[in-house]
């Protein structure tokens, strides 16, 4: 979940197709000759005049994908039902007798989750680091396949079952046939921009509802506070797994994998004629890969694929990679196009976004006023993310200051606001 | 309600053209805004909550009287963060300005008053409402306990009229800002607290709405003159024969 500002580093650097390292495949970030004209001033004046442009090409998906996961948590009451189900990276149940207890299972179900996040993101830096392109490929591949046929058929099921439309095989056949293979040109080869947009909106929110119903509460919670540590840690830390990938990668002058990124434009073209993926695959990148910050994996997700396919390597690490991974495009010919500065956003960010606010609209005893609050915290935290990127021009983590304000005013929300507001509209008052 | 004429400085509010049009930076004010608002609200709440428990439970004469105080160190506090929140966009757009090096401000402070009044506005109302929207998807019957049976609609209607309130207020407050006049800015706290103030005669609808749509009346007036309207021009805009603001938008008359 790094965003990738547009902007190019004012000071040249020596690499050999103009991306600065930091930069993750913003398309618009390289353009030496223009960044050694230009002015500091101007530079930074248009850093925050665009970066307010992105925070709004940003602000549109983030708030669809919540919008959906809120929706669907209201209305189909499956993803906030607890039939006993968990997934294997969860074993430890949290009805228990005891608050004490409950708290040390939920703290060894989040070890255990954290743990096998830090493991498949150091198998996917070693796997990118040796190069087996082909291994995470195909992973990626599954993983989207699983999710684009699998998950939305079983959402479609549900959402079937709370409206009561009795529909048969067939029609259900064809839709999600149609749906899962439109889903997988679109991610993994080329489409349309919005279409690409809209599918991978999709997938985050049917990810983000999966942990919401399969993880336990307080697992949850403390999930999200120690994925944004991670996430912070692996970032900025020099030692980080992130950081090593993106700097292989940039190393390697390499593009990312077609992962899962959300991108606000689209991209270029590709030179990618001597790396290994083919061209046209770097092309559909160029249009499709947004780096998710998890790779739009989450750890239950990667855990759930595991469950399913046995290991993935979708990890934050790959994601990030995913994510750090210049998408690698070099800068388009015709530059003064703003459109070509495009914001790219890791899946992982989304997913975990919906999942707070999803979580806060199932769970909350202030209800609307949680969820409003939880959203206005996570879009703010959002563009201070993209305010602090914009300041310091490099990679950051995504996640660590939305979760954060995210995760402070459900709690406070729920806690404070709620009974006071409840008075309120008890008595009528207003304030 | 929208603000024409971004870039000259007679604006006028007409009630056409949506919110955010030339809002290239600082694009976030309504949601910043927002934040404020919750800010202040979390505060307020932390103080009534802590009270709560310091108090007697059991009287309820004690509860009311501290909500009543609740609810007044909220008003204090939304206003405070809202002077604070003028003092962050003034710094910010200094800031701006000196960067660009432009000669006028890509979004005037008047546009930006009105933008934060709208985002307060929004999130006050979208707090009072928003659960009462959801109960009234139903089952159940209001006022079946003997409460009044106008429940929602005089909720309804004070919602709309808090959501304009602070729309006006924010104007008018920015402006006395602007310009130092403080007797403005002390107009605006007074008439808060008056509007809240009302509310506690619920559910007395008759003394609490209808003084309330007064001090709108009176609020919407003094803003629309704040922001440079007068007579004249309400009747160029809604004539459309308003050449300063069609030849700012390229339509023809």
């Amino acid at each position: 979940m790094h965003y990738l500002i547009r902007h190019v580093r004012v000071n040249s650097e020596t690499s050999q197709n103009a991306h600065g390292p930091e930069q993750n495949g913003q398309p618009g970030a390289a353009r030496p000759p223009r960044v050694v004209e230009t002015e500091e001033d101007e530079d930074e004046e248009l850093t925050l005049k665009y970066g307010a442009k992105h925070v709004i090409m940003l602000f549109v998906p983030v708030t669809l994908c919540m919008v959906v996961v809120v929706a669907t948590i209201k209305s189909v009451s499956f993803f906030t039902q607890k039939d006993g189900q968990r997934l294997i990276y969860t074993p430890f149940s949290e009805d228990t007798d005891t608050m004490g207890q409950r708290a040390l299972n939920s703290i060894l179900n989040a070890s255990i989750m954290i743990t096998v996040i830090i493991v498949m993101t150091l198998v996917l830096v070693l796997l990118y680091k040796y190069r087996f392109y082909k291994v995470i490929q195909g992973w990626l591949f599954l993983a989207s396949l699983l999710m684009l046929f699998s998950f939305s058929f079983i959402y479609l099921k549900e959402v079937f079952k709370t409206y009561n439309l009795a529909t048969d095989y067939f029609t259900v056949a064809i839709i999600i046939w149609n749906f899962g293979v439109v889903g997988m040109l679109c991610i993994h080869w080329t489409g349309p921009l919005r279409l690409q947009q809209a599918y991978l909106i999709m997938i985050s929110a049917l990810m983000a509802l999966v942990f919401v119903k399969y993880l336990p509460e307080w697992t949850g919670w403390l999930i999200l506070g120690a994925i944004s540590v991670y996430d912070l840690l692996a970032v900025l830390c020099p030692k980080g797994p992130l950081r090593i990938l993106v700097e292989t990668a940039q190393e390697r002058n390499e593009p990312i994998f077609p992962a899962l990124i959300y991108s606000s434009t689209m991209v270029w073209l590709v030179n990618m004629a001597d790396t290994e993926w083919p061209p046209r695959r770097s092309s559909a990148e160029a249009l499709a890969a947004p780096p998710g910050d998890d790779g739009g994996f989450s750890s239950s997700w990667v855990d759930h694929q595991q469950h399913q396919l046995g290991p993935l390597q979708t990890t934050d690490e790959t994601r990030r990679e995913i994510q750090e991974l210049p998408s690698a495009r070099p800068p388009v010919e015709d530059d003064d196009d703003e459109e070509e500065r495009g914001v790219k956003l890791g899946l992982g960010d989304f997913i975990f976004y919906s999942m707070l606010v999803g979580k806060a609209s199932a769970t909350a005893s202030g209800d609307w006023n949680t969820t409003l609050a939880c959203f206005v915290a996570i879009l703010i935290g959002l563009c201070l993310t993209l305010l602090l990127l914009a300041i310091f021009k490099k990679a950051l983590p995504a996640l660590p200051i939305s979760i954060f304000f995210g995760l402070v005013f459900y709690f406070a929300t729920d806690n404070l606001v709620q009974p006071f507001m409840d008075q309120l509209a008890l008595h009528q008052f207003y304030i | 309600m929208g603000i024409k004429n971004p870039f000259i400085d007679g604006e006028v509010l007409s009630f056409t053209s949506p919110p955010f049009s030339p809002c290239d930076s600082l694009c976030a004010p309504p949601l910043l805004r927002a934040f404020f608002w919750l800010v202040s609200l979390l505060l307020a709440s932390l103080v009534w909550f802590i009270s709560v428990q310091i108090s007697n439970k059991d009287s309820a004469a004690q509860q009311k009287g501290l909500l009543i105080f609740g609810v007044v160190l909220s008003v204090l506090l939304q206003e405070t963060f809202r002077f604070a929140y003028y003092k962050l966009l003034k710094k910010a757009n200094e800031g701006l300005l000196t960067l660009s090096q432009e000669e006028t401000m890509p979004i005037s402070i008047r546009q930006l008053a009105y933008v934060s009044g709208l985002g307060f506005g929004f999130m006050s109302g979208a707090f009072s409402v928003v659960n009462i929207l959801a109960d009234s998807v139903g089952p159940g019957t209001i006022g079946i306990h003997g409460d009044s049976q106008h429940y929602f609609l005089s909720s309804a209607f004070m919602t709309m009229a808090i959501i304009l309130l602070h729309m006006f207020w924010g104007v008018i407050f920015f402006d006395g800002c602007e310009r130092q006049r403080w007797w403005a800015v002390a107009a605006v706290v007074v008439s808060h607290l008056v509007v809240s103030c009302l509310t506690f005669q619920n559910p007395q609808y008759v003394g609490s709405l209808v003084p309330t749509y007064v001090i709108l009346l009176a609020m919407a007036a003094w803003a629309f003159h704040t922001a440079g309207g007068s007579l004249r021009n309400l009747k160029l805009c809604l004539t459309c024969k308003d050449t300063d603001f069609l030849l700012a938008n390229h339509r023809p008359r």
